[in-house]
């Protein structure tokens, strides 16, 4: 039955797509199973690839007219699976809609397609002196569709902000498949704000105009080598409280740098616990006094080694370690989970002694590499998939690690959103009423609940009729004083 | 139920109800009652207790905007949340507080100031509380570098018409974890909830400040001036532009902050031209309200400040009404204009609306007008919003939360 829906969907939109961009090959379905976190998969039961928004819209008006639900995928580097596709339904993939539309310097402000790369925004303003400046790791890859569904935030958000703090507009396909613009310019409820970080459950964006940033004049890093992450941790507090806002505070501890040692042989001083990456930009004069208390303060705490960068070069060799991280994490470990919860910086050190504590109880190693400036700590949980039960204990850890930074009232998700991965922790950090009201936004947005459904939430509300329940008519209104609309 | 008047229902909360006084009015609509919850469960209580009434509710802050936006069709009951003025909680190290929606952005800033720290929020109206801010999203030029109100908030409680309680959002700066109500609710004028409680992002205080103040013919082309200026490496935080008199020049204000202000600030001296100077703190009238009664926001891009300029002093020409104007250079660059009428009601109430008709005509559709206040004849006269593409998702949004229309009825645009 619902293969039937299915088939007879994808004969609507080979008129209006061509061809060769609905993709019914149960070959071709399978390479678009999975986003970033490859453990949940699923295999789309159709896949479009639209070129313009129109296209999107006659998809989703489709959908929406069959009641067969749809999921758009951007690079598919998400690490929630906010992309897993469903079985029974649409994937839209935005691969296609990579066009920039125009840069407007004057402005500062560029008009993208959704499926345009993060860092493809950043390399045509570059010469100009201009940047785009949320920077997830993934920036060569992720799409910026992907990031305003997302809310990404990456290393340089302490300073400069989230996704949500550098979209000016929005045109969006809701769920009914009618073409939106959300406009920073537009007085009263700010929708603009409410779909960016909406994973894909509010519609489709099919248009997205950037801020763009004006390249500091100086930028400054500092690579601090401490002997542990109890040191280390004290040096941002201290940092952050006197008054200086760096553009970024990366820490790493000790394995995590022994995993970036036997990946890409970043060679950080010998001996450290825990290394801290402080990158300083902006007027000349303000990046020199920082460097100077930077510095200090670094020693107070304890750092053995300070080396600084005032080249491009000379700074990539610094972050070369920390950006590799990740991946060289597989260098020391078959199988991890990264985790990305977040905890107010000033219960860093706390948190961090009690995930060592864990780590030794379960025997589980954790490898930690984070955003420290602002509290958001992404613990690698390392387990062996060959041995029996490492996985479950790996996934133990990792939940009371959230647990923790929840405790501590924090979050479970700094950046890489709920997706479907979280969704179940969610009632541990919100109450039903508060997932409950969250969800008025979907209603009103998506009635029907088609797009991306099953994503963010652990249960979906019924969103019932339209406009709700009524409890009889005002006498104003029924007097014709005022009206309804 | 039986014989019992609504205000015994509504005391019976142990909320202090009280009866209404005239200058309790909202908009020109005087509510029947008053009440004043000391937190987020009385709100809930009271909230609960005026549904089950099917009162319509009006939320209150500190009352420097309720004759903004338009006036509610129906008004039995204000919530006025000056009594909800605890800073609730302010780790330092965090640079981080949470504070009840009714303490006045000035309370917190000296609450803050004690540990050099600030909430970035410039204040256009003195006694404004943070529910008050956030529901107008009133903003001011600090926003070129901090942005604006919805920006530096990262929690959220607000209490439906149903008195449910929601908070989205938390206390620590980075959170991606469902949706963020905190957004939604900035902007919406009181029609979606009464925002309870607050929770923001703070600013250590700069070290140092510098102003840069220069005055310009109308004639000079505000247009390269601001992209030298935005541009600078030297990292400007605000542009304000002061013009009193659209016929007469206009003044810039650059505030440059933070360590080495003051050089950076001669810095940009040089690209203003020989007529600029350098000072310290920025003016008293800094962010300022350029009027009261009439006032209107021409909502644009950056580079079409000046032309909004322009449209301006065209529109004070053709309309021959009086006009002070106070705007700033942002993503999304404002102009706050002032309006005089006062030249006999009639004849003054025709010329201030033709003064908005006109004036939107020229700024749309790349900018927007809003008619922030207005003289209630004139505000009849027009549309107070103008174009929003969003509209139609606006009303839906409103359904959802507030299906009985309970919440400040038709206070916003288009029956909301
Ligand atoms: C090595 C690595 C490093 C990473 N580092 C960071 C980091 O530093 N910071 C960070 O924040 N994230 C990081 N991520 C996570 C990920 O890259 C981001 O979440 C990114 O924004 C996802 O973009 P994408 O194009 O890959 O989206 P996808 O994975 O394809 O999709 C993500 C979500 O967006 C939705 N979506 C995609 N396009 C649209 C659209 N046009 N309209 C509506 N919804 C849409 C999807 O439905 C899905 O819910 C990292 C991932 C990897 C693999």
């Amino acid at each position: 039955m619902p293969g039937d829906t299915l088939t007879l969907l994808a004969d609507r939109l080979r008129g209006p797509l061509g061809d060769q961009w609905v993709i019914t090959d149960p070959v071709r379905l399978r390479t678009y199973e999975c986003d970033g976190l490859t453990y949940h998969r699923a295999t789309p039961g159709l896949v479009v690839l639209p070129e313009t928004a129109e296209q999107v819209s006659a998809v989703v008006r489709a959908c929406a007219e069959a009641g067969v639900p749809f999921v758009a995928r951007g690079a598919g580097t998400g690490l929630s699976g906010g992309a897993l596709p469903r079985t029974d339904g649409v994937l839209i993939v935005m691969s296609r809609m990579r066009r920039i539309l125009s840069i407007d310097l004057p402005n500062r402000r560029a008009v993208v397609e959704p499926g345009v790369t993060n860092l493809a925004v950043t390399e045509a303003v570059r010469a100009d002196g201009y940047y785009y400046a949320p920077d997830p790791s993934s920036q060569q890859v992720c799409s910026i569709g992907g990031n305003v569904a997302e809310n990404s935030g990456g290393a340089h958000c302490l300073k400069y902000g989230f996704t949500v703090n550098h979209i000016l507009a929005l045109e969006i396909v809701s769920p009914d498949g009618d073409i939106m613009q959300l406009d920073a310019l537009d007085p009263g409820y700010d929708l603009l704000g409410a779909f960016i970080g909406s994973e894909g459950t509010l519609g489709v964006a099919t248009k997205i105009t950037v801020r763009l940033t004006r390249a500091p004049e100086v930028v400054t890093t500092v690579l601090a080598a401490f002997p542990g992450v109890a040191a280390g941790g004290k040096a941002v507090s201290a940092i952050i409280g006197s008054g200086i806002v760096p553009a970024a505070i990366e820490m790493m501890d000790a394995l995590a740098i022994e995993a970036a040692e036997a990946a890409v042989a970043c060679r950080y001083p010998e001996g450290a616990g825990a290394v801290l990456i402080v990158e300083l930009d902006g007027p000349a004069a303000e990046v020199a006094g920082h460097f100077e208390q930077v510095e200090r303060i670094c020693r107070e705490e304890g750092a053995f080694e300070i080396r600084v960068a005032d080249d491009p070069a000379e700074r990539a060799a610094i972050w070369k370690g920390r950006k590799s991280a990740f991946a060289a994490v597989g260098r020391i470990s078959p199988a991890y989970i990264v985790q990305d919860g977040v905890v107010p910086r000033t219960a860093l050190p706390g948190v961090l002694a009690r995930i060592a504590e864990l780590s030794a109880e379960h025997g589980i190693r954790v490898a930690n590499v984070f955003h420290a400036g602002d509290g958001n700590l992404h613990p690698l949980v390392l387990f062996d998939d060959a041995e029996p039960g490492a996985g479950e204990r790996a996934e133990h850890v990792s939940g009371m690690i959230l647990d923790l930074c929840i405790e501590h009232g924090g979050s479970i998700t700094g950046e890489h959103g709920v997706g479907v991965d979280k969704a179940r922790y969610m009632p541990k950090m919100f109450t039903e009423d508060d997932l409950d009201t969250m969800q008025l936004v979907r209603c009103a947005f998506d009635p029907k609940g088609l797009s991306n459904p099953g994503k963010v939430f652990p249960t979906p509300r019924l969103c019932g009729e339209v406009p709700g329940v009524r409890k009889g008519v005002h006498p104003l209104v029924e007097s014709g004083k005022a009206e309804q609309f | 139920m039986t014989g019992r008047s609504p205000l015994d229902t509504l005391k019976a909360t142990g909320v202090p109800v009280r009866e209404a006084v005239p200058e309790d009015a909202v908009a020109g609509v005087l509510p029947s009652w008053v009440a004043a919850p000391g937190g987020v469960g009385e709100v809930a209580e009271i909230m609960r207790a005026a549904s089950s009434l099917g009162l319509a509710v009006v939320p209150s802050g500190g009352r420097t905007k309720a004759a903004w936006g338009r006036p509610p069709e129906r008004c039995d009951l204000v919530v006025d949340t000056r009594a909800m003025d605890r800073v609730l909680e302010h780790e330092a190290g965090d640079l981080v507080v949470r504070v009840q929606a009714g303490v006045t952005l000035d309370g917190l800033a000296a609450a803050l100031a004690v540990h050099g720290q600030e909430l970035a929020l410039d204040r256009p109206l003195d006694g404004a509380t943070v529910g008050g801010t956030l529901a107008t999203a009133t903003a001011g030029p600090r926003a070129l570098r901090y942005g604006t109100a919805r920006d530096l908030l990262i929690g959220i409680t607000v209490v439906l018409a149903d008195g449910t309680v929601a908070t989205s959002g938390g206390k620590v700066v980075k959170n991606v974890a469902g949706y963020d109500l905190g957004k939604l609710f900035t902007g919406s004028y009181g029609t979606l909830g009464v925002i309870a409680e607050a929770a923001f992002r703070l600013h250590p205080m700069a070290a140092e400040r510098a102003c840069v103040t220069s005055a310009h013919p109308v004639s000079e082309d505000l247009g390269p001036l601001l992209r030298r200026v935005t541009a600078a490496q030297e990292e400007v935080s605000a542009v304000e532009i002061d013009w009193p008199d659209p016929r007469e020049p206009y003044t810039l204000t650059c505030l440059v902050e933070g360590v080495g202000a003051q050089s950076r600030a001669s810095a940009v001296r040089e690209l203003l031209g020989t007529r600029a100077s350098v000072g310290g703190e920025p003016p008293g009238e800094w962010a300022r309200l350029p009027g009261e009664t009439f006032v209107l926001e021409a909502r644009v891009r950056q580079d079409d400040l000046y032309d909004a300029m322009l449209a301006v002093a065209g529109t004070v020409r053709v309309t021959g009404v009086e006009a002070a104007v106070r705007g700033w250079a942002a993503p999304v660059s404002v102009l706050r204009i002032a309006l005089r009428t006062d030249d006999g009601p009639a004849a003054g109430d025709a010329a201030g609306a033709a003064f908005v008709t006109a004036l939107r005509d020229m700024v749309e559709p790349g900018g927007r007008v809003v008619v922030v206040t207005a003289p209630e004849e004139i505000a009849r006269r027009v549309d107070r919003f103008g174009h929003i593409g969003a509209l139609p998702l606006m009303k839906r949004v409103k359904e959802r939360f507030d299906p009985d229309r309970s919440l400040s009825p038709g206070r916003f645009v288009g029956g909301i």
